[in-house]
């Protein structure tokens, strides 16, 4: 199978991705959208190691997803920790942080 | 595949620095985990204190090194931002070790995970808790900046960014007072941070896929070998760009820099400020030059509109705040416009003007955040609000006279680093034939002018109002901070030719 496919597939979700952290209102939906993002990258990351003829783009997804792991850990911290004080996981409603 | 692994060969003298702050924040945690809490807050000092001043003294004597080892490249840039980053950090550290300023101890919460207003967070704060896990996060965080100066490949660039950034989104959340301002402020720049990473990375994977390679030496050679245009290579330069410029707070890519300043504890703030605008310029620096060096006039004009939209957008709508941890916060975006036009520039006077404002803001900016975090209502909280302020001048003349000379410095007053800092970054601009930019530069900083002198103006020239608020006593942690900064503003802007002569000599990029 013609790997320029994968390419165009990574794009869809990298879309998706970034269309459901902009209109997607609950922090855990919008967080998975960003890994939606990074995995898109990955994939991208692969199948262009593959149309290139080098394994560097392998090694690099390696890396992304080790990093997504931490960033994981790191927003669901903030997110519980929000929902703890406020008893909603809504990105909007807290807003005492304008103008 | 039958090639056989050659173990890669590493300059470790080189990387020293990095290894010690990164040694020293593990240690961090170790000590985190295993040592009892009250013998915690002098030892994490004594080691992000020690890893700091260490990293710097071995920084300065590989200051002759010029090396690229793996994807870390050591050239003249990334030893002075690097530097740079180590003092900034050291002073930030001591605004981040005061504890006497606020009746309740330092700055942040006794535990973070206890709900705001809770029992738990009473009897926390009755019993004397002081958290002390912010030491290894500054740390860790001060790493990711090192190594994203440094960073010369797309993969070691992306994996600094979240290395700097991770600890930050903690750090911005752990404020004692008005926790849920705080905690909005985590949240807010945890997305938005994430968000931009993922652009950074989809476009690193775009860059790859047109060049074969993830080193930015290795993206100018795919450049130049065919030129002419490619999607990949634009969709992948932009997705990249709007990363880095993320990390910059430029517009349109700023909305979490107002809410993130003014929520985060002000030691915090004024750490965010200095060093994180430091790394990532530097790496926006290395992005453009060393990989997009060739092809500057495809980028350029890109980045006049993200320049003159941030200059304006940053000095106008700074002119309607009316918190100062806010206001400075529309300040930094202005000043990102400003050290952008270097940026565009494209010549060795660009980078070695960046460098010099770069310093000239980072001490300023520090001093000032020191300052707030000195200026506190009557029932412990900081007193942000601006018409608190009126009066100071009479009350604290040499609070509000130090204050003064930081915002005199912002606005690029003669005598002061920020003088020297904007006309470098202009003369270097009208260099590199940017000279409407210059122009559209010059207007923006009489506009921000007009806000710095309206802080002075309201500390010397109206009355106090009722609820004057208290001036806290810092402790010599806070006053050397503040004396540091002060010290650095005054003495950059009037012998400052030590230290252009420094930049000068550190402004070529190793390829």
């Amino acid at each position: 199978m013609n790997p320029e496919n994968y390419i165009i597939l990574s794009g869809v979700l990298f879309t998706i991705g970034a269309i459901g952290v902009l209109v997607r209102r609950n922090a855990i939906v919008v967080f998975m959208s960003v890994e939606l993002m990074l995995n898109a990258a990955n994939l991208a990351f692969v199948a262009f190691a593959r149309i290139n003829g080098n394994l560097d783009g392998q090694v690099v997804a390696f890396f992304v997803m080790v990093v997504a792991a931490a960033e994981v850990v790191v927003g669901l911290a903030i997110i519980v920790t929000v929902f703890r004080s406020r008893r909603s996981a809504s990105i909007d409603e807290p807003n005492l942080l304008k103008y | 595949m039958t090639d056989v692994l050659t173990a890669p060969s590493i300059d470790y003298l080189a990387l020293l620095p990095m290894i010690i702050v990164g040694v020293a924040a593990i240690v961090g945690v170790i000590v985190e985990a295993f040592i009892p809490r009250g013998a915690r807050r002098g030892l994490q000092l004594t080691i992000a204190f020690a890893a700091l001043v260490a990293a710097f003294v071995v920084l300065v004597s590989n200051a002759g090194i010029r090396v690229i080892t793996g994807g870390l490249a050591i050239d003249g840039p990334s030893i002075f931002l690097q530097g740079l980053i180590l003092v900034v950090s050291i002073v930030a550290a001591m605004l981040i070790a005061e504890r006497s300023v606020d009746p309740a101890g330092d700055a942040f919460a006794p535990r973070v995970s206890s709900l705001p207003g809770s029992d738990e967070e009473r009897e926390l704060a009755r019993r004397g808790f002081a958290q002390t896990e912010v030491w290894p996060l500054m740390l860790f965080a001060v790493l990711g900046m090192m190594i994203f100066t440094a960073a010369n490949d797309l993969l070691i660039m992306f994996i600094a960014l979240e290395i700097m950034s991770l600890p930050l989104y903690l750090m911005v959340g752990m404020a004692r007072r008005r926790r849920l301002l705080s905690q909005e402020a985590a949240l807010k720049y945890f997305v938005l941070g994430a968000f931009s990473s993922a652009f950074f990375i989809f476009g690193a994977a775009l860059l790859y896929g047109y060049s074969a390679s993830i080193t930015l030496p290795g993206i100018a050679e795919a450049l130049a070998a065919n030129p002419g245009e490619s999607g990949l290579v634009i969709a992948g330069f932009a997705l990249v760009v709007v990363g880095l410029l993320f990390k910059i707070g430029a517009v349109p890519f700023h909305q979490w820099v107002p809410d993130v300043y003014q929520g985060a504890p002000s030691p915090i703030t004024g750490f965010m400020a200095a060093a994180v605008k430091v790394a990532a310029f530097a790496a926006l620096l290395r992005f453009l030059y060393v990989a997009f060096g060739g092809t500057r006039w495809d980028w350029a004009p890109a980045l006049w509109v993200v320049a003159i939209a941030t200059m304006l957008l940053g000095s106008i709508v700074a002119l309607t705040q009316t918190d100062i941890k806010r206001m400075l916060a529309y300040s930094s975006i202005a000043q990102a416009g400003f050290i952008l036009v270097g940026v565009i520039a494209t010549n060795p006077e660009g980078v070695a003007a960046v460098m010099f404002y770069l310093a000239a803001y980072g001490f300023a900016t520090l001093g000032a955040f020191g300052v707030i975090s000195l200026v506190r209502e009557r029932s412990g909280g900081e007193a942000t609000h601006l018409s608190k302020w009126a009066g100071l001048g009479r009350r604290s003349p040499l609070l509000a006279g130090v204050l003064a000379l930081f915002m005199l410095s912002f606005a690029g007053i003669p005598l002061t680093s920020g003088f020297i800092g904007k006309f470098t970054v202009f003369e270097a601009a009208i260099i590199g034939d940017a000279t409407p930019l210059v122009i559209v530069g010059v207007v923006a900083s009489i506009i921000a002018a007009f806000f710095y002198v309206r802080v002075i103006v309201l500390m010397y020239f109206t009355e106090p109002g009722e609820d004057s608020p208290v001036i806290a006593v810092p402790s010599a942690f806070t006053t050397l901070a503040i004396s540091v900064a002060a010290a650095v503003t005054v003495a950059l802007g009037v012998v400052p030719q030590p230290v252009l002569d420094l930049v000068e000599r550190a402004d070529v990029f190793l390829r």
